[in-house]
């Protein structure tokens, strides 16, 4: 039973980083139609970034609390990579909005080469240390006995969930109640139509990316704090994962893409943890990445439109 | 004149709505046959589902005599129906003359072996498929045209190319989908001369069109939908004064 | 993109272009010799691996139209085949077989480059059935994974059984003798002294253009107009008849076979395997080459390798005396010139020059 719990536990923390990466896929998609490849690693130039200003502050002001560093940090990261998101929207994409399908997915991956070459430039291939300002010390959540270890989280953890589930509803109220998300919800629905309306497409769609940016940067900071480091790869497998969480829940919704993320972390933390067990660790965490895959080629396969259904805009 | 396509009580729903609703049609060989109705009728949900883009939930298919399932599209071409599409779907990187080359695809062999080595007889199908596909170019009279660019030729131009390639896969029914759309009355005319020509050549024809003047000129049996449901079928003349059609378009009066 | 290259009736311009592409092809080594030494020409040998792959991804994205990001995966099948037929490694892991096999597992050449070939045609098929419903882009998500997912297994075969020896990799993979002549040493031919990057050069050069001729038969062929067809547009394709599911087996099938024989010829010349050089990157790198040249155009692929391939290493080669003139010292790592590049390309070509550097002319234009 213990495994159960902490692989839950695991699975809720890595779920709730899939939903905020998926936000930004889904977003883009539903509008666009194209899987903007770059967002994996805006994710990891938002962790780096963080990184940077995390550095800069404690040197800076040294008697700041931690939690306060941390917390500039994030917000300092978040609006950059919202600004790249806009750049990224304008340089690669704008053009080819009516190209045909392969050209932005392309010109994503291209893109994706930069960032990750900038983030070598600057950072160099080695992992770095990322300072983990929340506290680590183990919480038990079940104790264990004489066989079995207890189930534990930590507070860095538990942070990391409750933030990530603010930020999801603040995003559904901001696109379900406000007259911004009213303007979000129309473009993603006909763009043409939208602009008969008065509201600027070009616009929207920015904002969205921007959104999605900053969500990047958000879980990017949060997973760099959870594993203590960051690297300019850091950003490929949780970019192809969110992904795969955003159609499992269905393309272009939002609660999908929510709902997506977290199932899939608890698919990947529950279905490793067991397969470990099973096999005695010879099947185990070194195939984590091989179930994310699986579950996209099954969703792709046999149930594109995902969980919740697919949202996509109306074609000219 | 035998039956040429036999079809039987088909019937297809979208969720709630009944898009068919038991529609039959019978076309004998050598005939020019037209199905109209207006908007929403279900005149291409009905086309789609010949031509097996959708599946039906009930009816019966016969092809000059042989049930066919509408199951894949490439099967029913196979089978021998070839048809065009409303929005002109050309091969656009390709040229007119190897636009209509793939149109002979369904009824030529060669294969990858034939591909490497170019033994004799993949040279001399290959020499074929390009001397067919010349012919039919010429015979929609836009045979000079053959090395242009597809998406270089004007739209009435395009139509005819689409038509060529429909022809090149010899079909025995060529089954077309508002031929006549974005037309201008210069080109509707060239159009018909066109759809003439083939008649008179001995092909069958179906038509879905919005241009019932066209129709009435042209068809010889003429099969009138609304809401899913044939409301009338029969020669040109009895349809377009039958009460129940001018009351599908809206009362008004048929106008072409 | 023109089909008809008319390789049934070349044209003077056409023929000139071939005997100077030859001629080129004869005498890069020992140009590129001269400039850089062997260092050079074992690049020029890698760029020739690349022209095989990206040939092969040529015929699935630049003909068929399917984005396939996890070409790499048929390289690595390849490769490891080569590498497990003829290295000790089954024969340190299954004590029956080295006992069966007293002289050692040392399979010729001739086996194993079909067999790659074919190996690598079946995952092809095999990874490729899946995706035959699938639109573009999520396509290319699925071959993305599959690719991972070949990576990851070639990571960690190495339990229960060691099949691939894990992130080690397997070594000592035996180099490729040809009629008694072993090309990984320098040999003595009419009284030159040819060391083993030429010889493996001329045999790569004959691979490729067996390659190069292959898909030129195809591409103006029946086939290769059916696979333009299913790319411009799969619908009207399927309407005229066209078996669009098996076509793209076909397709898929055929440039993966490309990719295992460059992937058998690439484990022999590097003598081992390791599977962190078939990432997604590699994918990536391939896919370049094929859209930067020019999607479906065959000069134009073959010229987006050497740029891709040639270009980093040459401006290493200038750039680091650059930056060691004025820096004193090399500051930025030849490998991240090399991705800028690529990433780089990707975007300007797509956004400027969509058909690429070098696209197939079109007589037919106007």
């Amino acid at each position: 039973m213990d495994i159960f719990i902490q692989q839950l536990l695991n699975g809720l923390v890595l779920g709730s980083l899939y939903a905020l990466i998926a936000l930004g896929y889904t977003m883009v998609y539903g509008i666009l139609r194209i899987i903007n490849f770059a967002h994996g690693d805006v994710l990891m130039i938002g962790a780096l970034i963080g990184l940077g200003a995390i550095h800069l502050l404690q040197s800076a002001f040294p008697s700041l609390p931690n939690v306060v560093v941390l917390i500039v940090a994030t917000l300092i990261a978040m609006a950059a990579c919202a600004l790249l998101a806009g750049i990224i929207e304008r340089v690669a994409y704008r053009r080819l909005r009516n190209a045909p399908r392969l050209a932005p997915l392309i010109s994503g991956l291209g893109v994706s080469l930069l960032l990750q070459t900038v983030a070598m430039l600057v950072w160099t291939r080695n992992p770095q240390l990322f300072p983990q300002l929340l506290p680590l010390d183990p919480i038990e959540v079940t104790s264990g006995d004489i066989t079995h270890a207890p189930a534990i989280t930590n507070m860095t953890a538990i942070i990391t969930v409750v933030i990530a589930m603010l930020v999801m509803g603040g995003l559904l109220l901001l696109v379900e109640r406000t007259r911004l998300g009213r303007s979000m919800r129309a473009v993603a629905e006909n763009p043409q139509v939208a602009s008969l309306m008065g509201i600027n497409p070009n616009a929207v769609i920015v904002l969205t990316f921007a959104i999605g940016g900053a969500l990047a940067a958000l879980a990017g900071i949060m997973m760099a704090s959870n594993y203590g480091s960051a690297h300019f790869y850091m950003g490929f497998l949780p970019g192809i994962k969110a992904f795969t969480a955003a159609v499992l829940g269905g393309i272009g919704n939002l609660k999908g893409a929510m709902l997506g993320g977290v199932l899939l972390g608890l698919i990947e933390a529950l279905g490793t943890g067991y397969m470990g067990e099973l096999t005695d660790g010879v099947f185990g965490s070194n195939y984590q990445d091989v179930f994310a895959f699986m579950v996209l080629i099954a969703v792709l396969v046999l149930r594109p439109s995902g969980l919740l259904g697919e949202r996509l805009a109306v074609r000219a | 004149m035998s039956a040429l396509l036999q079809i039987e009580g088909v019937s297809k729903h979208f969720g709630g709505v009944n898009a068919l609703s038991e529609v039959n049609l019978t076309i004998k060989a050598g005939q020019v046959y037209g199905l109209i109705g207006p908007n929403g009728a279900g005149k291409t949900t009905f086309f789609n589902v010949m031509t097996g883009l959708y599946r039906a939930d009930a009816g019966r298919f016969a092809l000059a005599g042989t049930p066919y399932e509408p199951s894949s599209v490439h099967k029913v071409a196979q089978a021998g129906i070839a048809r065009t599409f409303q929005n002109i779907r050309l091969f656009n990187a390709m040229t007119v003359l190897e636009n209509v080359m793939v149109g002979r695809h369904v009824r030529t062999r060669n294969g990858v072996w034939a591909a490497l080595v170019r033994h004799r007889r993949a040279r001399v199908e290959e020499a074929d498929t390009r001397r067919i596909a010349q012919h039919w170019l010429d015979y929609v009279g836009i045979g000079e045209l053959a090395e242009r660019r597809a998406d270089t030729l004007s739209y009435g131009h395009q139509r005819r190319l689409e038509i060529a390639r429909a022809l090149a896969t010899e079909p025995k029914l060529l089954a077309l989908d508002e031929p006549a759309a974005g037309m201008n009355a210069a080109e509707k005319l060239q159009l018909r001369d066109l759809l003439e020509k083939i008649r008179n050549d001995g092909r069958t024809l179906l038509l879905i069109e919005h241009d019932v003047k066209l129709v009435m000129g042209l068809c010889d049996r003429i099969t009138v939908l609304d809401h899913g449901q044939v409301i009338a079928e029969g020669a040109p003349h009895d349809v377009r004064s039958n009460p129940a059609v001018i009351e599908a378009y809206l009362g008004g009066g048929v106008h072409g | 993109m023109s089909l008809s290259i008319a390789m049934t009736q070349p044209t003077q311009r056409a023929r000139i272009g071939l005997v100077l592409f030859a001629l080129a092809l004869l005498l890069a080594p020992w140009i590129a010799g001269q400039a850089g030494g062997n260092a050079w020409v074992r690049m020029l040998d890698f760029a020739l691996l690349y022209i095989m792959l990206a040939l092969g991804l040529n015929i699935v994205v630049g003909y068929a139209g399917l984005l396939d990001l996890g070409f790499i995966a048929f390289y690595a099948v390849g490769a490891y085949l080569a590498a497990l037929l003829s290295s000790p490694h089954l024969l340190t892991q299954f004590p029956a077989l080295a006992a069966a096999l007293p002289h050692g597992l040392h399979t010729s050449i001739w086996i194993i480059v079909p067999l790659a070939g074919l190996l690598a045609a079946g995952f092809g098929m095999l990874l490729g059935a899946p995706t035959l419903g699938l639109r573009g882009d999520y396509l290319a998500i699925v071959t993305l994974g599959f690719g991972e997912i070949i990576r990851i297994f070639m990571r960690n075969l190495d339990r229960p059984l060691n099949i691939t020896n894990g992130p080690k990799g397997i070594s000592s993979v035996d180099p490729i003798q040809l009629f008694g002549v072993n090309l990984a040493r320098t040999q003595d031919i009419f009284g030159f002294r040819v060391p083993s990057v030429y010889l493996y050069y001329y045999l790569f050069a004959v691979l490729a253009l067996l390659i190069m001729f292959a898909c030129v038969r195809l591409q103006d062929s029946r086939i290769g107009r059916a696979w333009l067809a299913i790319r411009e547009d799969e619908d009207a394709a399927q309407a005229m008849g066209l078996n669009t599911r098996r076509l793209k087996l076909l397709a898929f099938a055929i440039g993966a076979s490309f990719g295992g024989v460059g992937g058998a010829l690439f484990a022999s010349f590097q003598g081992f395997v390791s599977p962190e050089s078939f990432s997604l990157n590699e994918s990536v790198a391939v896919l370049a080459m094929v859209v930067l040249g020019g999607m479906g155009h065959i000069p134009g692929v073959i010229l987006g390798c050497v740029l891709l391939a040639a270009l980093p290493e040459v401006l290493r080669a200038t750039m680091g005396s650059v930056q060691q003139w004025l820096f004193g010292q090399v500051l930025v790592d030849p490998e991240i010139i090399r991705q800028l590049f690529y990433g780089l390309a990707l975007i300007l070509v797509m956004l400027y020059r969509p058909a690429g550097v070098w696209p197939a002319s079109r007589e037919a234009a106007r």
